[in-house]
This record gives C-alpha cells, structure tokens and sequence, in this order.
C-alpha cells in the first residue's frame, strides 16, 4: 500500500453546489437550513476524504459482499405470471387514487 | 417467566405450566408498565397479539406445536407486517399499514410464534442511538439518561427490560450487534445472504441483514433456526442445507484459536470496556482456546468506506418514497417536482436526508469513479484482511462498541463522532461476514460491556457454541437492569 504525498483536492461543498445536489435528491432545503446543511455534510465529506490518501488502481471493486468468498449463481425462473393481482390492497396506503390510478400533479398541459 | 430463556418457555408452554394466552399477557403488562419511561415499542396491539397466542395455544392442544409455538416476540419495525402498522421510525410512513408480511415475519408466524409488537428504532435504520426516531428517542433500561444503541435500540432495550423475551433486528452496520451491546443482550448478524430481506425495508442492500436479539447464545441459535433460510424473493437469498443451529452449542473450546486484532485494541477504548473484554478472552484461554495476535490493517478505513457505500445505496433505495405510491404526501406544492421535494422535506428527518444528499453526491457525475468506486476498492482490501485473518485463527474477539452507553445527545449534533462509534462493528458487513455481540461485565458507572465475536462466512454455529460455552461459565447476561427491576 504506497500513501500518497498529499491527499487531492476536498470534496467540500459550497451551499449553491448543495442545492444542486438536492435538486437532484429531490429534497427541498430552505434557505434556512442551508448552511447548517452544508457543514454538517462537509464534516462528512471530511471522513470520506481519508480514502483518497490509499493508491486503489489494483484493487478490483467489490460491488456484492460475498464474491470474494464464492461464485455466486444468477438465478432465473420460468416467464410466468407468478402473483395474483391486488392492486386494491396495493393502492389502499396511496396518498390519492381514482379509479385504479395514482394521481398525480398536472405534468402536461 | 420475566427472565427466562427461550427453551424454559417452551418447557413451560410444552408442560402446560402457562398458556400463550397468560405468557403473551404477561408481557403485555410489562409493556403497559415500561414503555411510557422507555419508549421501546412504537405499535402495540394488544387483542392482535392475544388473539395469535389463542391460535398458537389451539395449535398446541392439536399437538402440532414447536419449540417457537406460543412464544411473544417482539419486530424491529423495519419488517413489515400485515397485521400492524409498519413505520420504519419513519413520519413518512407514520401511517402505513403493509399489504404483505416480510418473509422473517412469515417464518415465525408459521413457527407458531406470537406477535408482540413494533419495536423503536432509527429513521430508516440509519442511527447509532435511537436518537432519529421520528416517534423519540428509546431510553437505556440500565440508565434512562442514556442512549440503548442504534439502529436496533428499541429491540434491544426491550429484551434487556424484560419486556419481550426476544426481537429482531436488522444490521448494517452494527444495527444489531451495537445496541444489544450498550443494553447487556445478545444479538446475532448472520452471514449476508443467510435471512432474506424480503419484507424489510430497504437501507443498504449490500450491506442489510435481519438477525436476532435475545438474552443467550441458546436463544439466538433457537431463533437463527426460524429466521435463517432460502427465499426466492430476495435475489441475494442463499441456496445452502439448512443448519440446526442449536446441536452444535457445546463446542469443544481447546485448541481453538482466537484472533486478537491489534486495531481492536488500540487507543480510544473506554478502559471499563477493554478490561472486561480481556477478562472474557482470558477465560477462554482458561479453557484451552489459544489466543492469536492477527491485523487487520484497514480497520480505520472501514468508516469512511461505509459512509460512501451504504449513503450511495440509500439513495437509491430511498426513491421511491416520491408520496406517489404510498407513505407521506406534503399538502401545498406548484408541481409534481415540488410535490417530491416537499414531501420529502417532511417525510425525512434530517440524518436520513443527509445520507441521501451524501449518496447522491458519490454517485453524481465526476464522483462515481473518485468516491464510489474507491469505496468499492477499499472495501475488498477489508474483506482481504479478513481472509488472511482466517487463515489464522478460528473467531476473532474484541469489543463490540469502543465505549459504553453515551448520554442522549452526547453525540447527536455531531455526525462524524456518531458514526465513528460503529468502527468495530462496520467491517464485518462490509465483508458479508458475521458477528455476534454478548454482554461480558460492566465500566465503573455499572453499564453493561459487549464482547464481539467474528466469525468466517457461515460460521454462525461456531460462534454460537463459543457464546453458549461462556454464558454457561457467567451469569453476566442474566441480569436484570436497574431501570426495569423484575
């Protein structure tokens, strides 16, 4: 494992870059929270950063926690319609339904 | 029957000595008596729970009970439930009833066993101290004042106050093992893939596994044989034979090597917790065991790893509460993108809306390869470390948690030292490896220490045997907390 001389460049944010962010996670943070918002992230950002002191380029990334125990099968099973259809007990717990359908805010005009 | 195992009950039940109607009651009471001060259930339904335990003492008058049938256990609420309500410590499903059971749930049910409530927890999983439950904080039965762990706090501080006589739980990163810790009970994280996360609530999909709380290793394997098994539904399920957890308790302990991790030991232990840890390694070198000086060198990289991989998944996971399908929808919004962010805003609290920020960001573009990836790469260096430990030493041993229960709102304002608290706890499931955490003494202030066991993939059954061997030597998991006298 070779550290490098000096860890790159912070990930630290800047609460527009935040925004944008949020934008994205679609979740609204108020002009209010923002910088608390932003801090309490950086101080995170600040944790994670301590990865980038370790030279990976060898390292295959392991995306599922057991292959590097077993080979693990890809299971298929037959193309058929499995489970009744209980679309009511579905559509029970949803904020707003009509007829069958999920109602929404007007997306087209 | 406050205090007993999971077996005396079952003996109990068995020789007709109590019902499941007047045991189910018996807890009830309990609950009734204890939940105002300690907030551990969230939903409590008393005549569902009664009305399971009639079936379940039917079903044993038939003849056709098992060692489950007619015994109370209580449901971290991330599992979903068709009888009772499923929050997932969340307001954005304060109100959400499910449609279908978990397949954990599944199993007791057919187990025979009885319902006996929703238990507390962190917002979505996400918490070291039950301290971002949108229904409050749950309260140590050792000392109120304090914390039980997270995000399993609600199981755990039920078990220890005798309110239930065992839960589940869910880990991810030390949601199981942490809590039973800071509360003097056993809890057990299983290899991943061996309990099917059908029916839990998602966090971190690479990284979630269900498993069991109880009071002793005995109880845990008991429970561990319901819980533990192939599901077609979860495409992470394991095809393996099954196990009978509970044959193989009485291990023989000498020769068996135990690796001692120097990471695990280092600075930044309460003394309390590192003294009663060595007095439980020391008794098993009493034993015969042999112990074993190994490293794992990446120990300290394992909480940053975490702290990318498993917001990235939570992310994803958590899109799906849009206040579309189901779950909390805001009132005012100009469209549907203001719909979203609005509900979102008020169906969240804030530490799970950090981790979604967190996550989105890793996995935006022009950070996926520097943060993602990286925590990708990192996290096989920590499994590695783990195989060349194994090919070492039969178990690893150490601390649970570095210190024992914290003050409510000692570390609350303050992610980083929160999450830095789970250091001993978040390797393993970065590995898919399974530990086990059994109290093992008390610090100055009388609060219970947990001894963490590590084991290979599947190794379950040995560290189950190697907990059972040790409780049968103390009498530390037998006693009761001074907040819930029995």
């Amino acid at each position: 494992m070779i550290l490098l001389p000096r860890p790159p460049a912070s990930m630290s944010l800047t609460p527009d870059q935040l925004q944008r962010i949020a934008l994205l996670a679609r979740i609204e943070v108020s002009p209010e929270e923002l910088r608390g918002v932003t801090d309490r992230l950086n101080q995170v950002f600040g944790l994670i950063d301590q990865l980038q002191a370790l030279d990976t380029q060898s390292i295959e990334p392991m995306s599922h926690p057991l292959d590097a125990h077993m080979t693990l099968p890809q299971r298929l099973r037959p193309d058929q319609v499995t489970e009744p259809d209980r679309r009511e007990a579905y559509q029970k717990g949803a904020p707003a339904v009509e007829q069958g359908l999920y109602l929404v805010p007007k997306v087209l005009e | 029957m406050l205090n007993s195992s999971l077996s005396e009950l079952s003996a109990a039940l068995a020789a007709k000595q109590v019902s499941s109607v007047e045991l189910t009651r018996q807890f009830l009471d309990r609950i009734r008596g204890l939940n105002g001060k300690l907030n551990a259930f969230i939903t409590v339904d008393e005549a569902h729970s009664l009305a399971q335990a009639r079936v379940a003492d039917e079903r044993r008058s038939r003849g056709e009970a098992g060692p489950l049938t007619g015994i109370p256990i209580a449901h971290k609420d991330i599992f979903c439930t068709r009888g009772l309500r499923t929050t997932c410590g969340s307001r954005m499903l304060a109100g959400y009833s499910s449609p279908y059971d978990a397949h954990v749930i599944e199993r007791f049910d057919a187990a025979g066993a009885v319902q006996l409530g929703k238990t507390n927890m962190d917002e979505f999983a996400m918490g070291s101290s039950n301290e971002t439950s949108h229904f409050g904080p749950v309260r140590n039965p050792w000392d109120a004042a304090r914390v039980p762990g997270g995000s399993s706090g609600g199981s755990a501080a039920a078990v220890a106050a005798r309110m239930a006589p065992a839960a589940t739980g869910t880990d991810t990163g030390g949601s199981i093992r942490q809590p039973a810790a800071l509360t003097g009970v056993c809890g057990l994280k299983p290899t991943y893939g061996l309990v099917s996360r059908y029916g839990m609530i998602a966090f971190a999909s690479s990284l979630d596994q269900g498993g069991p709380i109880a009071k002793s290793a005995g109880d845990l394997a008991l429970l561990l044989n319901a819980m533990a098994g192939f599901d077609a539904r979860d495409s992470t399920s394991l095809e393996r034979p099954n196990e009978d957890y509970c044959r193989s308790l009485e291990i023989e302990l000498k020769g068996m090597r135990i690796g001692l991790p120097g990471e695990y030991f280092g600075a930044g232990i309460e003394p309390g917790v590192r003294k009663a840890v060595e007095e439980a390694v020391r008794w098993f070198e009493s034993q015969g065991a042999k112990a074993v000086e190994i490293t794992l060198p990446n120990t300290a990289l394992a909480v940053p790893v975490y702290y990318v991989i498993a917001p990235a998944e939570a992310s994803s996971n958590l899109s799906r509460f849009d206040g579309v399908r189901y779950g909390h929808r805001a009132q005012g919004y100009a469209d549907l993108s203001d719909m979203y962010r609005r509900t979102r805003a008020e169906g969240f609290g804030a530490e799970v809306k950090r981790r979604i920020l967190v996550g989105t960001y890793v996995l935006s573009h022009g950070y996926y390869d520097a943060y993602y990836l990286k925590a990708q790469k990192v996290r096989r260096l920590i499994a590695q470390d783990f195989a060349a430990a194994f090919a070492r030493c039969d178990l690893i041993m150490g601390p649970t948690s570095p210190s024992t229960a914290f003050p409510l709102g000692a570390k609350s304002d303050d992610p980083v030292q929160m999450y830095l608290n789970d250091i001993f706890t978040i390797p393993a499931p970065l590995a898919g490896l399974p530990g086990l955490s059994i109290p093992c003494g008390f610090d100055a202030n009388g609060l219970p220490v947990g001894l963490q066991i590590m084991g290979n993939y599947f190794a379950e059954a040995k560290m189950l045997g190697a907990a059972h061997r040790y409780q049968q030597a103390t009498d530390w998991h037998l006693r009761a907390p001074r907040e819930a006298p029995l």
